[in-house]
């Protein structure tokens, strides 16, 4: 019973770590972009679909569609307004870019937590669930949200990974993610494959926001923390590997889950983060890492 | 090039001065006409709900005293700065408050470690400093200590100790007497306010009548509330009991979700707002929580007034804190005015001898021989705060029985003891 329990409770919110990672990763492997408004992104699309779902009373389904248009909306306004300028910038050395970057992205985060904060309060907000009620599921009583958080996230993993590996485009970002240099020469605009990469990363950042939101809630002050589990998953699992991310995903979330039950609760987070300090140690590049 | 702007730079500099000075001289006759008005510090983290309405409930009160002609014929005004829930920032704003906007008092932070960083502040600056949120029994026993350094604190809200005993309180006479619930399991964060609370909670529930049958602890940041409720229902209680400031939305959205069918009571501090409705898509149906008053309820006859002034005034209701931090100020003014002085040494005589109806009850603050030194006097005839119900997307007021507007009512998937089901 408790072991069927540890079961069902760890696979979705594994899941749920495995999509709000997805989109760090897949950012960090076509374009080199460690973004660190990711967090940001993540709770502007949660709040937004809670001031249409909620506020605004216009229901579940707006408001996801709503959310997830705004995790769009901010994914293009972080490239063209802080990363794409860095990077063409030429009084920026070559060599220091990737750092420039990462502090550009720190700061926009920050700026967005700010501003998220002084609009709609740091009290955290839930965003309207799809569905409501429960299953039994022999004797464990699961929320159906939370079957369909789980079912939603393998589901754009899945749409992901058809993608990248099926689509011609999706092959160009392949491409770019292993040999920028190579694609350039075959012809390919680098700009379009990182546009479509940065389109993409709102759309799934956007989706992981929103289902955040109806699980966890969401606000402002939760960014850093979205941000270093993202992170600390993509570290885990490999920086760039998407696979690696989600067994990355898998292993923390199980983790946590069993400490909370089999321990305390209020140690949750801690033997996740022992694990991390141990993979930086012995394997840095992380389980699947290509670096 | 550098010559120009050399030169731009020293007429810029010219005219400046010459507005100045000239600004001075048309200041002057107005300065003499009006009392300078009495300035009071406000620090709060504005981006949060308790916060933000420390702010606005000030705000009320000195337009209220100004109205009534301010304190000895001078207006009261406000500095108002934004701590963000930092104690550094916290710190550096309370002393540029008192050195440079020299305020007569500081009033505000609803966060226990913010308190306790000013608190050496207030004693080291002779500044008096009223706490108008946080909760930490450590506020006022810094003042017991050592009262001739830290007397310039007072704890215009409770201890935890206090908390704990109004649960307790609201647990005998609904949960036990109403209700005929017999057991409870804690679940509270784990942050300074706590360890008093749950103390008291040990302490005085089995009194109340209910046996604590475990008290579980959980970090601030947990994001999966499901091996809690799990844990708890195991042991089949008739009823939890909460200790929540800092979370609130996760957990009871969850219990919400999950359907835990054992229902939820105790201190869930972001439930006194009206905005935790829309806050929890209305998964706060059926929960209760303590809190300082709530809408429609008439602890004194400047409750409702105030309620409905600061609606008006602002759109949503007032957070705890905000009726807390009205008194607070009000008690202020009161010992201005009767000390005719706006000295620190003459503040704190005043306010010691304070003894006036606010919005929250009759407020006095404890003398030196209590633990609590300095804190706002808890219990009947004076405060004891009031138990609120969420029902269909309302507060209501279930206890004390003086106060009720409603009786508890809870929803489908909440298993009552059996004998209560027949009410």
């Amino acid at each position: 019973m408790l072991i069927l329990q540890i079961l069902i409770d760890g696979f979705a919110i594994s899941a749920l770590y495995a999509l709000g990672a997805l989109g760090f990763t897949l950012i960090f492997g076509v374009s080199g972009v460690l973004n660190l408004a990711h967090g940001a992104v993540l709770v502007t699309s949660a709040m937004v679909a809670w001031y249409v779902g909620t506020n605004e009373a216009a229901g579940a389904l707006a408001g996801a569609a709503s959310g997830i248009v705004a995790g769009v909306i901010t994914s293009f306004v972080t490239y063209a307004v802080v990363v794409r300028p860095i990077q063409r910038s030429k009084a920026i050395p070559e060599v220091e870019r990737e750092l420039f970057v990462l502090t550009g992205t720190l700061l926009w985060g920050v700026m967005l937590q700010i501003g998220l904060g002084y609009i709609f309060t740091t009290t955290p907000v839930t965003v309207h669930q799809l569905v409501s009620g429960t299953v039994n599921i022999l004797g464990v009583r699961t929320p159906t949200n939370e079957i369909l958080i789980a079912v939603i996230s393998w589901l754009t993993l899945g749409l992901l990974w058809l993608l990248v590996n099926r689509t011609p485009a999706g092959k160009r970002l392949l491409a770019a993610s292993i040999n920028p240099r190579g694609l350039t020469l075959m012809g390919v605009e680098l700009d379009q494959v990182h546009l479509l990469a940065w389109g993409i990363y709102g759309v799934i950042a956007g989706i992981a926001g929103v289902l955040l939101g109806s699980f966890l809630g969401t606000s402002s002050a939760y960014i850093p923390a979205l941000t270093g589990t993202a992170f600390s998953i993509v570290v885990l699992g490999g920086l760039g590997s998407v696979t690696g991310t989600v067994i990355a995903a898998y292993v923390v979330g199980y983790i946590e889950t069993l400490t909370a039950y089999l321990i305390s609760p209020s140690l949750r987070a801690v033997p996740a983060l022992i694990l991390l300090v141990l993979v930086l140690y012995f394997r840095p590049q992380g389980i699947l890492g290509r670096r | 090039m550098k010559q120009t702007s050399k030169r731009r730079v020293i007429r810029a500099l010219g005219a400046l001065a010459a507005t100045t000075a000239l600004t001075a001289i048309a200041m002057q006759p107005v300065r003499a006409d009006t009392p300078a008005p009495i300035e009071i510090g406000i620090t709060a983290s504005l981006s949060t709900i308790p916060g933000a309405a420390i702010a606005n409930a000030a705000k009320l009160a000195i337009a209220d005293i100004n109205a009534k002609g301010g304190v000895n014929g001078h207006p009261l005004a406000l500095v108002i700065e934004d701590n963000q829930t930092s104690a550094t920032n916290a710190v550096s704003s309370f002393q540029r408050m008192v050195n440079q906007d020299h305020v007569v008092a500081v009033v505000g932070t609803w966060i226990s470690e913010v308190a306790l960083a000013l608190e050496p502040w207030s004693a080291r600056l002779h500044m008096p400093f009223l706490v108008t949120g946080a909760a930490s029994n450590d506020i006022s026993a810094f003042v017991h200590k050592d009262y001739a350094a830290h007397k310039y604190v007072f704890h215009a809200y409770f201890p935890s100790a206090f908390l704990a005993e109004g649960v307790c309180d609201l647990a005998h006479d609904v949960l036990a007497d109403q209700l005929h619930m017999k057991s409870a399991v804690v679940i509270s964060e784990d942050a300074a306010w706590t360890k008093p609370l749950d103390a008291g909670y040990a302490g005085c529930l089995p009194g109340a009548g209910l046996k604590v049958l475990k008290e579980i602890r959980f970090s601030p940041d947990t994001a999966d509330f499901t091996p809690i409720f799990q844990q708890a229902e195991a042991l089949n209680p008739d009823i939890i009991i909460s200790g929540w400031a800092h979370v609130g939305v996760q957990p009871t959205v969850q219990w919400a979700d999950q359907k835990v069918p054992v229902p939820l009571a105790g201190i869930n501090a972001q439930a006194g707002s009206s905005a935790f409705w829309k806050a929890t898509n209305g998964g706060t149906e059926g929960v209760i929580t303590t809190s300082t008053s709530a809408p429609g309820v008439a602890n004194t006859p400047l409750t409702i007034p105030f309620t409905d002034e600061y609606q008006k005034a602002y759109g949503i209701s007032p957070a705890y804190s905000a009726y807390s931090t009205y008194d607070a100020i009000l008690a202020l003014a009161t010992a201005m005015q009767a000390e005719h002085s706006t000295k620190p040494d003459a503040i704190v005589a005043g306010l010691e001898k304070t003894d006036i109806t606010g919005t929250q009850g009759r407020i006095t603050f404890l003398g030196q021989s209590s633990p609590y030194t300095h804190a706002l006097r808890f219990g009947p005839g004076y405060v004891t705060g009031v138990a609120i119900q969420w029902q269909s997307g309302t507060q209501k007021c279930i206890w004390p029985a003086n106060l009720a507007n409603a009786k508890p009512e809870f929803p489908g998937f909440v298993k009552l003891p059996k004998l209560a089901s027949a009410n």
